[in-house]
């Protein structure tokens, strides 16, 4: 009984102290790009690195806006993000309710057709598709990223497989009353499938938010890129700049850090439906 | 007689499928477009010579028999490999650990579990420029300070040396990835029935012979989905790489160049287009291989 008890608190200690080991591993880069973004440049790799700076720079948070058009860039940003993000919503969960509740000739060969190119990374395609678009005008432009993104086979899957969930006979009894299909997704589906709509927001958000291939390769023009692919090209110029770095990044995580905090549960959801697409 | 009822139902069919095509629509032509049409396009530019500007000339399979006799493309294609065989099983070892670890009741477990799993959502420009500065060459480096203070060993170049460079990215992915996987493993362990914990205690196993002979085997589904993920999502690696090892106007060079910047810049810094589309087939080879491996293992899953 006795050595059952001494077990439990040594198994204990053990946990707690994997658990600080890491929280410490996880989270000391995020607490060091603060600290960094609060100083100066020749302190940061000073010896010993001072965490909490005694005079700590504010003037670096003011700096970056005009070192760099960041304005613009999250501008940008946020412009491509939330219609990419509308888009891919709309058209997925619309498209889902027909390989879900609807009979039609063809259904699953076009069903086939986007499931299988899901196993076709975009890595694969994304040169003849900037062929593509270049043909058609669209190089150096932010329609250009919104077709890239907007029309996923992924989201059309995520919702259909929430959709077949939902009983059959909601849609029939509503059938009988005269209510037309449209009707029926809009009034019916659409707000039993809130849990499914937010997972497909955070993903294409964050997916969004945080691309970097797309843009690198699409967007030319300084006044048209996004966050990610202005502060690369901050960093390249001005790699000794670490405190501007630094304040950029943090500024930069922040859109992802609340969206994440408020829809983590559906983030999580969504993951383990094991239908994700990385 | 009875062609009018059938006209009628045959109308009513018609009907249906024009609604059913009316919500596909939206989506499938923007996917057909710009998706289909690429990769049916990726497959026949594999086998030409191009330079985006003058008429394509079919060359048969010389862009493959190029590849493999080019220096930079296998050091690509070995890169890669090489990085896939350490980061897949290194991440999956530390994903079911925190899993099993944050599957515990403890405190603030909700905390523990956000703070891995950020670092998978946050922007990968942002981090990457804080483990640059973290696993900085010089010796004012945190890391290289933990390393001669802490451990006593000399200080590393990381990135910066063609020995280190591969262990760096290795390090970085693990961190940056390692908390979703343990999502999916933690759903894994919460599929597992308490009944066979107690089976297995009342047999008087410990809580090691719990591990290995009830929760190790319930989770091989799980594993073996994890694994097919990462192993995939291994061979697409690009962005890390250009963020960690790229000089200063992105070149990555022999010691860590892999297969999709191999494609990035034969197509967008090169213009070689067909060569390009030669390498993006070979990752897609790969991919699909992996990928059959899975509806295979699947199948057997499903059998059990």
């Amino acid at each position: 009984m006795k050595s059952k008890t001494h077990n439990r608190i040594l198994r204990s200690v053990i946990v707690y102290a994997l658990l600080f080991l890491l929280a410490f591993v996880m989270l000391i880069p995020f607490v060091w790009m603060i600290s960094a973004s609060l100083k100066l440049n020749k302190d940061i790799f000073m010896i010993p690195y001072e965490w909490i700076t005694k005079d700590p720079r504010w003037a670096n948070y003011v700096d970056i806006w005009t070192k760099i058009p960041l304005a613009t860039y999250a501008l940008n940003t946020a412009k491509l993000t939330l219609i990419v993000t509308v888009l891919q919503i709309l058209t997925s969960s619309f498209a889902a309710y027909a390989f879900a509740k609807l009979h039609f000739r063809g259904r699953n060969l076009l069903f086939l057709a986007y499931i299988s190119t899901i196993a076709v990374p975009w890595q694969v395609y994304m040169v003849p598709q900037f062929m593509f678009m270049r043909r058609l005008g669209l190089a150096d432009t932010h329609l250009a990223i919104i077709i890239l993104q907007a029309f996923s086979a992924f989201g059309v899957f995520l919702m259909r497989q929430f959709y077949e969930g939902i009983p059959d006979s909601l849609c029939e009894a509503a059938r009988i009353d005269g209510m037309s299909e449209y009707g029926i997704y809009a009034k019916i589906m659409l707000p039993l499938s809130k849990p499914a709509l937010s997972t497909l927001t955070i993903f294409t958000f964050v997916n969004t938010w945080n691309d970097f291939l797309g843009p690198l390769i699409y967007l030319t023009t300084d006044s048209k890129k996004t966050l990610q692919i202005g502060i690369r090209m901050f960093i390249s110029q001005y790699s000794a700049e670490y405190g501007l770095i630094m304040a950029a990044s943090v500024i930069s995580l922040i859109p992802v850090l609340i969206v994440f905090m408020s829809l983590q549960k559906y983030f999580v959801a969504g993951i383990t439906t094991g239908a994700v697409k990385g | 007689m009875n062609t009018p009822i059938t006209r009628s139902a045959r109308k009513r069919k018609m009907r249906q499928n024009l609604v059913a095509y009316s919500f596909i629509a939206p989506n499938f032509i923007g996917f057909a477009v710009f998706t289909l049409g690429p990769i049916i396009l990726a497959f026949i530019m594999a086998f030409t010579e191009w330079d985006g500007n003058n008429p394509m000339k079919f060359v048969g399979v010389d862009n493959f028999t190029n590849l493999f006799t080019n220096d930079r493309f296998t050091s690509a294609l070995k890169n890669t490999i090489v990085y896939s065989i350490f980061t897949v099983p290194l991440t999956l070892i530390m994903a079911l650990g925190l899993a099993i670890l944050l599957n515990q009741k403890i405190k603030a477990r909700t905390f523990f579990r956000t703070v891995t799993f950020f670092p998978y959502v946050a922007s990968l420009v942002a981090v990457a420029a804080v483990w640059n500065m973290l696993f900085s060459p010089s010796k004012g480096g945190l890391m290289n300070q933990l390393l001669m203070n802490v451990f006593h060993t000399d200080p590393l170049k990381w990135a910066a040396s063609p020995k280190t460079v591969m262990l760096t990215i290795i390090l970085f992915s693990i961190w940056k990835n390692m908390g979703y996987y343990m999502v999916i493993y933690l759903a894994g362990l919460q599929g597992i029935s308490e009944d066979l914990y107690e089976a297995a205690a009342l047999d008087g196993a410990g809580a090691f012979q719990k591990f290995r002979y009830v929760t190790l085997p319930q989770l091989k589904p799980t594993t073996f989905f994890v694994t097919i993920m990462l192993t995939i999502s291994c061979f697409k690696i690009y962005d890390i790489v250009y963020m960690l090892a790229g000089g200063s106007n992105g070149v990555v060079n022999k010691n860590a160049i892999v297969l999709v910047y191999y494609v990035y810049e034969e197509a967008f810094r090169n213009w070689k287009l067909g060569s390009a589309s030669a390498a993006a087939l070979v990752l897609f080879v790969i991919v699909l291989i992996v990928t059959l491996i899975q509806f295979r293992g699947e199948k057997n899953y499903a059998n059990d």
